[in-house]
């Protein structure tokens, strides 16, 4: 289907309006999305402290636990948002509307990364304060640029399994629920990666978040140096290649997906 | 309602939730989907012991973090699990109507909602056990774990949990959106506050006196002490095994009576207020 650009644009805007202004509009997200985490973040690093760990430890807890806001939101707010408008019955809207479907993801995953980021940062913010981290950034532009393509990979990613969702039913939400735990154990959220080992830290490359998180530890903490997995340029590199893989798949899975789901009846199928 | 329809509302609405936990997907792929969560949860905590720790080093704590963390288990599924019931029935299922309307105490309709993921979780945390026993070295003395104690602070703190949980989902039923949150933000507040994975001494002194007031700090104390034999808090050390039970069972039935007249309350207020079937597509 072709339309028209600016069309596409007002679609994304639509979109991330949803989630930059509706998603603030109460406060009650300080509580339940910053705080309430938190304290579950704490208990690990309190477990660190029992340990004797060093420090940047529970600095490398605060920042997983950031970085995990991203990772729920691409599960729950990217990858199954098709199946809660399939369940919702607006679906079938978006479908007929004269927008490109990338376009409405695209929109979904810049209004996610804004509000996340809102989180993320206020989260971060509240548990160093909180455990007296600091941190030894080595260089900021390096970091900014490993945050923003992990992202570009996260966020591409969370669009591919957006188009597997359209299709699914319930087993999508199951999907999302077993793909919260495991993925913090292979990325690495709370420990260093290298420690599963470096074969399985390089089959865990695969997410994002993986060579994200340890990009990031090795810019800001010299612990995270000691126990990296592959070298920050190494990790640019390949996170630039799982955006573009991530990105491009999405496109295609896009069109395979609602082709299938078009010929099956599976698009306007609910409670399955 | 007479308790035999009680009893037959909890039959009924444990098949539904039974139907609704486990029939998207083939058995085989199930049992696994039900115990792939709680082993990865469990592995974060053996690297991050393995992260820190040299060999034999801390072995005591790593069995105590451990087996807490296992246990925990029940909280974060049960608490979250109820809890969800009103988001599912209401915005999802938008059953919600029509099952205020029949002949059945809501009440009873959550509590056998409830014993599918109790069911689930047992069998999570049976597996999870025997991995840390077999694999991860927990000594675990199964000739001298006391067994009539654990299956007590087992079900007291099930009953716990539960009326927690039933608690949750009412507060939920005055809410529109925090409903999606609420039951895994307070388990994890309990998660750090009643000590799950550390002993409570470490806490700053004001977070400990939270940790005392909780009846989950008592009953995690209860499975240690039965399963490992004894204790690494000093604080909770100086609690006798019978003031434990005694503990336990006083909470769990304040507990109980609360979330009845809690229920009422709740309900009542989302008559009134006409929140009892809303839809926020949320």
């Amino acid at each position: 289907m072709k339309t028209d650009f600016m069309t596409n644009l007002r679609a994304i805007k639509a979109r991330s309006y949803v989630r930059i202004v509706g998603g603030n509009r109460e406060p009650s997200w300080l509580i339940y999305d910053t705080l309430l985490p938190l304290l579950a973040l704490s208990a690990y690093v309190f477990v660190y402290k029992a340990l004797g760990a060093p420090q940047a430890y529970a600095g490398f807890v605060i920042l997983g636990g950031a970085m995990t806001a991203y990772w729920l939101s691409v599960l729950w707010a990217m990858a199954a948002q098709f199946y809660w408008e399939k369940e919702m019955g607006n679906l079938e809207l978006y479908l007929i509307a004269p927008v490109s479907r990338i376009s409405l993801l695209l929109g979904m995953a810049i209004g996610g990364i804004f509000m996340t980021s809102v989180r993320a940062v206020a989260t971060l913010i509240l548990g160093c304060l909180l455990f007296r981290i600091s941190f030894a950034v080595v260089s900021y532009w390096k970091l900014g640029l490993v945050f923003v393509l992990t992202l570009v990979a996260l966020y591409g990613l969370g669009m591919m399994f957006a188009s597997l969702y359209m299709v699914w039913g319930r087993e999508a939400w199951r999907l999302s629920e077993v793909m919260m735990e495991p993925i913090y154990l292979l990325s690495g959220l709370y420990f260093p990666i290298r420690s599963l080992g470096v074969a399985v830290g390089l089959v865990a490359s695969f997410i994002p978040l993986t060579l994200g998180l340890d990009g990031m530890r090795q810019l800001t903490f010299t612990e995270g140096v000691k126990t990296r997995l592959l070298s920050v340029n190494t990790e640019i590199g390949l996170l630039i290649l799982l955006g573009v893989v991530f990105l491009l798949g999405s496109i295609k899975a896009l069109a395979v997906m609602e082709h299938k789901g078009k010929k099956d009846g599976q698009l306007t199928t609910k409670w399955l | 309602m007479s308790m035999k329809d009680n009893l037959r509302t909890v039959k009924v609405s444990n098949t539904l939730g039974w139907a609704i936990e486990a029939n998207w997907t083939h058995p085989i792929l199930f049992s696994l989907y039900t115990v792939v969560r709680p082993i990865a949860a469990s592995l974060i905590l053996v690297f991050i012991y393995k992260v820190i720790a040299t060999e034999g080093e801390q072995e005591a704590l790593f069995a105590y973090l451990y087996v807490g963390n296992a246990f925990y288990m029940f909280v974060t599924n049960v608490l979250s699990g109820i809890s969800w019931i009103v988001h599912d029935d209401r915005e999802h299922y938008q059953m919600a109507r029509y099952i205020h309307m029949c002949p059945a105490n809501i009440f009873y309709y959550f509590l056998g909602r409830g014993t599918a993921k109790i069911l689930m979780t047992v069998v999570a945390v049976v597996v999870t056990l025997l991995l840390g026993v077999s694999l991860f070295g927990i000594e675990i003395d199964f000739s001298s774990v006391n067994y009539p104690f654990l299956l007590f602070a087992t079900v007291c703190g099930i009953l716990a949990i539960v009326f927690l949980g039933v608690i949750l989902a009412e507060a939920c039923l005055l809410t529109a959106r925090h409903s999606f949150f609420a039951g895994e933000a307070v388990a994890g507040l309990f998660y750090l506050a009643c000590g799950a994975i550390f002993p409570i001494d470490i806490l700053p002194g004001w977070l400990q006196g939270l940790s005392k007031v909780l009846p989950l700090t008592y009953w995690l104390e209860a499975i240690r002490r039965s399963l490992l034999g004894g204790s690494m808090s000093a604080t909770l050390s100086g609690i006798g095994d019978w003031q434990l039970a005694g503990i336990m069972v006083g909470s769990t039935v304040v507990l109980g009576i609360f979330a009845i007249y809690f229920y009422r309350w709740c309900e009542h207020i989302a008559r009134k207020a006409g929140k009892l079937d809303q839809v926020t597509n949320y």
